[in-house]
């Protein structure tokens, strides 16, 4: 009966996601007067999810499982789902956990929402609000089956600690065969990725030409930032496409995001509009970002963001 | 090699979104529709399969006849048929069972979707699909190449990207990288009037229930005025993000 939360661990350590996906179930199992349990695969440690609220874990260990896979993983979650007589499965919106839920609401023959921001409104029906129309609305859906499955979207609902003890025990779940198999992996080890960024720094055409490109990454570097661009900047190749975020691109949802030379177009403003603090920097007054941002500055960012470094970097030193 | 291709027909990019009836509908009034941007990237990957590879290109979509020039502008890009599946999309679990029986029906090697519509961004029509079809799944897909039943993909993740070896039958839900914005295909005269001649079928729905239901949108809380900094003051800056935004 409890609610089920799969808690993703990279390297035998939780993901932030994974925190604050626990805290959401805490939430949805507070609704329902029951308890939280929390799934994990190879995770080394969990006792850092009882301050989370989770009161137990099943713990898979398991070296098949090593390497992310979409249909084991997805039937590891089903079965604890059903051991657990859980109702509503708890997930992140990771890239991986967006590719297991919807294979895990057809296991469990569940409806799905994903992209949700809230703890649900009601229990009965079961209503969550989620975003629509890529963050330019809300839509309160409810989810009519009696197993449930809710994307949680990133750092909307935050982290919310709570004393606990998470007992843990062993889960040993069959593993089916999968058709799909993990050839080789490029990543990146030494950047902050978009998808966990808690700032994000992101260039546009105002700056001319890939070769201006160091003070962004300085930039960044100073914030311990993301970086990322815009559309025209990955269409025109100054970076890569697995930068570019907006509407068709990755999808913003940090804490702060600041805009150098770009104007703002709807459909990048879509995309990175779940950040919780926008900062514009840009020549033209009337771009249509200064109407998006919290934080503007109309200036040439070829002395703006050089002279930002400069005070972020005493700032840091001061504040050390 | 069969390919179906699931197309979203949905408001253009730039569309304003307002709703009516007490904030329960889409406005549709004014609004442009085009075809879901990340399938149109899987529309024209599925091209290159027909132009090099000889493959068959059906273009599907689960929706009323309003959705119909949406589906002939597929074909004028190049896709050899269409399917409308007659009934109101009311979530993607119902929407992933009539297309598992489109699938089914048809006998598809191959199924390319996009990662998400860009109006309910749910992103689960495509893995719900592979679950009910039991066909490979690979998503956020940026790259695809088939030889035989074998397929190589390559998948996005979070900071990097992953190639991953699979086969036949398969689904994918794409995204751009699977070709370039610069090879998306603007149809022709002539794909335009050979189009008109193309079969586009309309198939009755198996009436396959919704597991969620929209009961109201919401539009964002209006944003307040930015505060603007002087450019010469950018101490402010670091001082308003410190103290007043605490984000830094």
């Amino acid at each position: 009966m409890s609610v089920l939360v799969y808690t993703e661990s990279e390297q035998g350590k939780f993901k932030k996601v994974a925190l604050e996906v626990a805290s959401y179930a805490k939430a949805v199992a507070d609704q329902l007067g029951t308890t939280v349990t929390a799934i994990t695969i190879n995770a080394g440690d969990t006792s850092e999810l009882g301050n989370y609220g989770v009161d137990k874990v099943l713990q898979v260990t398991n070296g098949d499982l090593d390497k992310f896979n979409a249909n084991s993983y997805a039937s590891v979650i089903e079965q604890a789902a059903k051991q657990e007589g859980a109702n509503v499965v708890v997930l992140s919106s990771s890239a991986d956990s967006k590719y297991v839920a919807p294979l895990v609401a057809v296991g469990l023959e569940a409806g799905y929402a994903s992209n949700v921001v809230e703890a649900p409104s009601s229990t009965a029906p079961f209503t969550v609000k989620r975003t629509a129309f890529t963050n330019k609305a809300f839509n309160m859906t409810s989810i009519d089956t009696a197993h449930k499955v809710i994307g949680v979207s990133k750092n909307a609902f935050g982290l919310v600690a709570s004393s606990g003890n998470a007992s843990s025990e062993d889960f040993s779940p069959s593993i089916p065969a999968s058709g799909v198999t993990v050839q080789s992996i490029d990543k990146a080890t030494d950047k902050v990725t978009i998808a966990d960024a808690e700032i994000v720094v992101s260039g546009g055409r105002g700056l001319k030409g890939p070769e201006n490109w160091g003070m962004v990454e300085e930039l960044a570097e100073v914030l311990g930032a993301a970086t990322a661009c815009s559309k025209p900047v990955s269409d025109l190749g100054w970076r890569p496409h697995s930068e570019h975020v907006g509407q068709t691109g990755k999808p913003v949802a940090s804490n702060l995001y600041i805009a150098i030379g770009i104007s703002g177009a709807i459909q990048h403003l879509a995309g990175i509009n779940a950040s919780k603090v926008k900062v514009v920097i840009n020549t033209d007054p009337e771009a249509p970002f200064f109407k998006a941002a919290d934080y503007g500055v109309v200036g040439d960012a070829f002395e703006v963001v050089p002279a930002l470094i400069e005070k972020l970097k005493a700032f840091k030193a001061q504040n050390a | 090699m069969k390919i179906l291709v699931c197309i979203s027909h949905v408001p253009d990019t730039t569309s304003k979104i307002n709703f009516t009836d007490g904030d329960t509908k889409f406005d549709t009034n004014g609004v442009q529709f085009v075809i879901n941007p990340n399938d149109e990237f899987g529309l024209t990957r599925a091209m290159w399969f027909k132009e090099k590879q000889g493959a068959n290109v059906t273009v599907v979509n689960v929706g009323g006849p309003e959705t119909e020039p949406t589906l002939r502008k597929a074909l004028a890009i190049g896709a050899d048929a269409a399917i409308r599946v007659n009934t109101e999309a009311k979530d993607g679990f119902q929407v992933a069972k009539e297309l598992a029986n489109v699938v089914n029906d048809g006998g598809y090697d191959l199924v390319i979707a996009g990662r998400e519509s860009i109006d309910y961004n749910g992103g689960m029509v495509p893995g719900m699909l592979a679950g009910l079809i039991k066909a490979n799944f690979v998503t956020n897909c940026i790259n695809l190449e088939v030889e035989g039943t074998n397929a190589t993909a390559m998948r996005e993740i979070d900071g990097g990207k992953e190639t991953v070896s699979t086969s036949l039958p398969l689904v994918i839900a794409g995204q751009k990288g699977l070709v370039e914005e610069s090879d998306l295909r603007i149809p022709n005269m002539r794909g335009i009037m050979m189009a008109r001649q193309k079969p586009l079928s309309v198939v009755e729905p198996t009436n396959a229930s919704a597991e969620t239901n929209s009961v109201k949108f919401e539009k964002p809380a209006p944003k307040g005025a930015v505060t603007l900094v002087d450019p010469d003051n950018i101490d402010e800056l670091v001082n308003l993000l410190h103290n007043e935004a605490k984000v830094i």
